[in-house]
């Protein structure tokens, strides 16, 4: 195929600002779906993805526009997946910047603009939703060209809606992005930047060729692994995944090579002829690493077992998920996860409890400290309940990270607040427009994960924008506090956070606990306590009475039933030494945990 | 088990429903009390002639029985063949009673009559949702008398919205001022499918509860009722048999919609509305809706959560010390038995509960 004629993008856009309206729109402008066919948001697959209106997972997907062919290559919406986006960009000459003409550009829009220009690629920024009354196109172009030296009147005016504006958008692509380079008699070079595992196929990589060119039935060498699969199928996407004979220079396509484990299909690999391979690989780029931990334990113990296999499948699919078996007191046997962030988190404790059927509790969120112990040895902790005593901690280090966050001038203060009282370090403030103001931030990661992202869309109505990066790890005064009832540590409960804040930590805890606690037969005291001082107490009073219900008409029958229901409900109690806890007491309270102070 | 027989009749009709009841009653079908009550006759005489045992208890409850013609109330009554010195109760409101009443039930054979006082306290009456006038007691107590009826119970609630300690201490001086042979009192209860259950701000809190309970127990006691069952005090020798029975797992036939029978383990009860119940019996079948055959484990269960609640209380039998030392507070031991404390009948679900998982 001719270079000339092809084009690679990714859209960029924040998270409701119209980029899976775009590519409804764009499918079906170029007649590569049906309106009939059309299902809103063709491209989120993954009922989460639809009902959240996120994309998790990068798709791609070929389109003919007048002579050219298009590549829209698919990037996910949320700071989590932000490697995802790396990958995608690395398949791609240009991007697409899609921002609401009613609210302006968002700090991780921005974000991975600047990702984009770092990496060389065309921006073509489209301004959307103009048939919306409160659209004001020309002040947010104004921002645009500010922020991101994009000239004003080169920015496009669109309804991805109504369609308006996208027939010149497409053209816009094929101007302004350049074609692909490559040279198709060279080495196979293909880049995969996306594998998910199909139960039926195995491993579907997404993939672009770089230079030579790739058929089906060929032995190919996968660079990084080392290993040798054979091509059983080469094709692409339109968006029914079509067979295709070859993939040449600039194409962007999937590769089925009979792989069970994404694992050996990792993105960044680069993928050669094992007859003539190419001298080196294509730069690829570093895994993520988990930034968020919780342990995750089945309500109901006999499910242990398949929690373990599920989260096996899962990983298939979704290489950055970590996990390790864990034992805690308090709620028996789970596993130790890892994710890349909050909403990870959420999606695959969603993902787990939707697809594989399990009920599950999650644990408060940690991040991963680095311990120095007085002997001068280091450990790597993620567990509160891993943490060495305070008198064998020589100090704890815990991930800053830098904190961008876009809003509108108005809520300036409030953020600021927020931020102060989250231990955030002011590092500059700029305006962006008269309006808008962009923050920048040094916060422990710690202070992040717990609601930060809540606390800061209901300050500022929903109008601000989050992106962070990891800056480094920093020493900070941490103390873990320990949760006791009856005299017992309640692991489930145990927090790292910082000294000054452990009193109210604790506090807070103890009358949460204290609510939702039922009475037992005896008082229960629940303690917080750092190390072995106490810095709080609350006492769940024991119960005096239970029914002393009247018996209507001799029925007897019903007064044993009650009897025997209430033993059922105890044996789905939880003990933590003699206090017996319905297990929804954990999800409570480590829900609530999310206000932390 | 209990060696005597019960007999239990409902009296499924209510001017007024209270909104804290959830028992089979109806405010809306009296035009239906004829056929029913002559539905009962019919079902009582099926089951003589079936070699129903002599009835050492009756009690006929509701529902309101004082809602029902007198004259034909008895006439159910004299359907069921008594043994000698049986105890029968009619459950009275003390808004019906009447010495004429009173007097038609005596020569009825009557010789008890359970009166629902529920409070001396208008307010809580009225929170109660109950409409009689707390005067209307002492009258009704009264025409009981004067009938030549002796043996009385007052029953009593509490725990509703509203009351306070000393208005709890109101109705148990009133209560006890009346010198009752018998006085029941029940917490009030929260009971699913009822207007109450609906209104969370006006639901009990067990500590008032546990507090009026307390209270209850020594303003009996100091008046000579003593306890013998949980929400159950009485002068010596006027204990209730029925009541007895039902805590003994004895025998009992149940007649009327809805009422509950027992033989041998086997349990069983009626079909719920009036109207079904008038028609299966002209239909000469059985109302019978449902039964139970309980297993010899569940049954020795069941024995125990119900003999725990009396003042006789269970065998020690095979109760470790480590069972009865987890309870030290709940139990005491009286020669081979085990007997709740008074924090015990407080929490004697609890206890129950144990002493099945020790069994």
């Amino acid at each position: 195929m001719e270079l000339s004629r092809i084009r690679n993008f990714s859209i960029i856009a924040h998270i409701d600002h119209g980029k899976s309206t775009l590519s409804d729109r764009i499918l079906e402008m170029t007649k590569a779906v049906d309106a009939r066919e059309m299902r809103a948001q063709y491209l989120d697959s993954m009922d989460l993805e639809r009902e959240r209106g996120i994309t998790i997972k990068a798709q791609n997907v070929r389109v003919d526009w007048r002579d050219s062919i298009l590549h829209l290559i698919d990037t996910p919406g949320h700071v989590d997946f932000g490697y995802e986006v790396s990958r995608s960009l690395a398949a791609c000459e240009g991007v697409v910047l899609v921002v609401d003409a009613a609210q302006g550009i968002e700090a991780q829009t921005l974000a991975n603009c600047y990702l984009a220009l770092e990496n060389n690629l065309e921006i073509v920024a489209a301004l959307n939703k103009i048939d919306l009354p409160a659209a004001d196109p020309d002040r947010y172009a104004m921002e645009i060209e500010k922020v991101l030296g994009i000239r004003a009147e080169d920015i496009l005016r669109i309804s991805a809606k109504t369609g308006e504006g996208v027939p010149e958008l497409l053209d816009a692509i094929v101007q302004r992005i350049p074609p692909p380079k490559g040279d198709a008699d060279a080495p196979l070079q293909a880049l995969i930047f996306d594998s998910q595992y199909d139960q039926y196929r195995g491993v579907v990589s997404s993939v672009r060729v770089m230079n030579g060119r790739m058929r089906s039935n060929e032995k190919l060498l996968f660079m990084q692994t080392n290993a040798v699969h054979e091509a059983l199928e080469v094709g692409v996407r339109r968006p029914a995944p079509t067979p295709v004979d070859e993939l040449g220079p600039g194409e962007v396509g999937y590769l089925i090579a009979g792989i069970k484990d994404v694992g050996e299909a990792r993105s960044g690999e680069t993928v050669t002829h094992e007859a003539r391979p190419a001298d080196e690989p294509l730069e690829g780029y570093s895994d993520p690493k988990p930034m968020v931990f919780c342990g995750l334990f089945p309500i109901e113990a006999d499910d242990f077992e398949n929690l373990r296999e599920s989260l096996q499948k899962l990983k298939l699919n979704d290489a950055s998920i970590s996990y390790s078996p864990e034992s805690s007191g308090a709620l028996g046997f789970g596993f130790r996860c890892g994710f890349l962030g909050l909403l990870h988190m959420e999606i695959v404790k969603e993902r787990l409890e939707r697809e594989f059927n399990l009920a599950l509790i999650a644990t408060a969120p940690s991040v991963q400290y680095q311990v120095t112990k007085t002997d001068g040895s280091a450990m790597i902790c993620d567990n509160p309940s891993d943490l060495p005593p305070t008198n064998y901690i020589k100090s704890i280090e815990e991930p800053f990270f830098k904190l961008n966050i876009i809003t509108p001038k108005d809520y300036t203060g409030t953020l600021m607040d927020l931020c102060q009282s989250r231990r955030g370090e002011f590092d500059k403030l700029e305006y962006l427009s008269p309006e808008r103001v962009e923050m920048h931030y040094l916060m422990p990661l710690a202070e992040v994960v717990v609601d930060f992202f809540d606390q800061m869309k209901s300050r500022s109505q929903g109008y601000a924008s989050l992106d962070y990066e990891l800056h480094g790890y920093r020493e900070s005064d941490l103390v873990k506090v320990d949760l006791l009832l009856n005299g017992i540590v309640a692991d489930a409960f145990s927090t790292i956070v910082h000294r000054e804040k452990a009193y109210d930590y604790g506090r807070r805890m103890c009358e949460k606990l204290k609510e939702l606690i039922p009475r037992q037969m005896f008082d229960v005291p629940i303690q917080a306590a750092i190390g072995g001082k106490f810095i709080a107490r609350e006492t769940v009073r024991a119960k005096r009475k239970d029914v002393l219900a009247k018996c209507y008409g001799g029925d007897i029958s019903r007064k044993r039933k009650l009897l025997e229901k209430q033993k059922e409900g105890k044996k789905k109690m939880k003990s933590i030494g003699r206090v017996e806890i319905p297990g929804d007491v954990f999800i409570s309270a480590l829900k609530l945990d999310g206000r932390r102070p | 088990m209990h060696p005597g027989f019960g007999v239990y009749v409902h009296i499924p009709f209510c001017a007024k429903k209270c909104d804290y009841c959830a028992f089979a009653t109806f405010t809306d079908r009296e035009k239906l009390i004829e056929q029913y009550l002559s539905a009962l006759r019919t079902h009582i005489r099926r089951s003589v002639a079936g070699s129903m045992p002599l009835a050492t208890s009756v009690f006929i409850g509701g529902g309101t029985p004082t809602l029902v013609p007198a004259e034909e109330l008895m006439g159910v009554l004299r359907e069921i063949p008594l043994a000698s010195g049986a105890e029968v109760t009619v459950e009275c409101n003390p808004d019906d009673i009447s010495t004429a009443m009173m007097d038609v039930y005596r020569r009825g054979g009557v010789n008890r009559i359970s009166i629902g006082v529920q409070s001396a306290v208008e307010h809580v009456l009225r929170a109660l949702g109950r409409t009689h006038k707390p005067e209307n007691v002492r009258g009704s107590v009264d025409c009981v008398r004067e009938a030549g009826i002796e043996n009385f119970n007052l029953d009593v609630i509490y725990g509703a919205a509203g009351e306070t300690l000393d208005d709890w201490r109101e109705t148990l001086d009133a209560v006890v001022g009346l010198n009752p042979p018998h006085v029941s009192a029940y917490g009030l209860t929260v009971e699913p499918n009822t207007v109450l259950a609906t209104q969370p701000d006006r639901h009990p809190d067990d500590d008032d509860q546990a507090d009026k309970y307390l209270l209850c127990d020594e303003v009996m006691t100091a008046n000579n009722l003593l306890n013998y069952e949980i929400s159950n005090w009485a002068k010596p020798g006027r204990e209730c048999e029925h009541n007895s029975l039902y805590w003994r797992q004895g025998n009992y036939e149940g007649f009327g919609s809805a009422a509950h029978a027992h033989l041998n383990g086997r349990r069983w009860w009626n079909v719920r509305t009036p109207e079904r119940y008038i028609e299966l019996v002209n239909a000469g079948e059985s109302p019978e809706s449902a039964s139970e055959t309980l297993d010899a484990q569940t049954r020795k269960r069941e024995a125990l959560q119900l003999l725990v609640r009396t003042r006789e209380g269970v065998p020690v039998g095979s109760f470790s010390d480590a069972d009865l030392d987890e309870m030290a507070e709940l139990i005491q031991r009286r020669d081979d038995r085990i007997v709740l404390t008074i924090d015990g009948r407080l929490l004697a679900n609890e206890v129950a509960l144990r002493l099945i998982d020790a069994v």
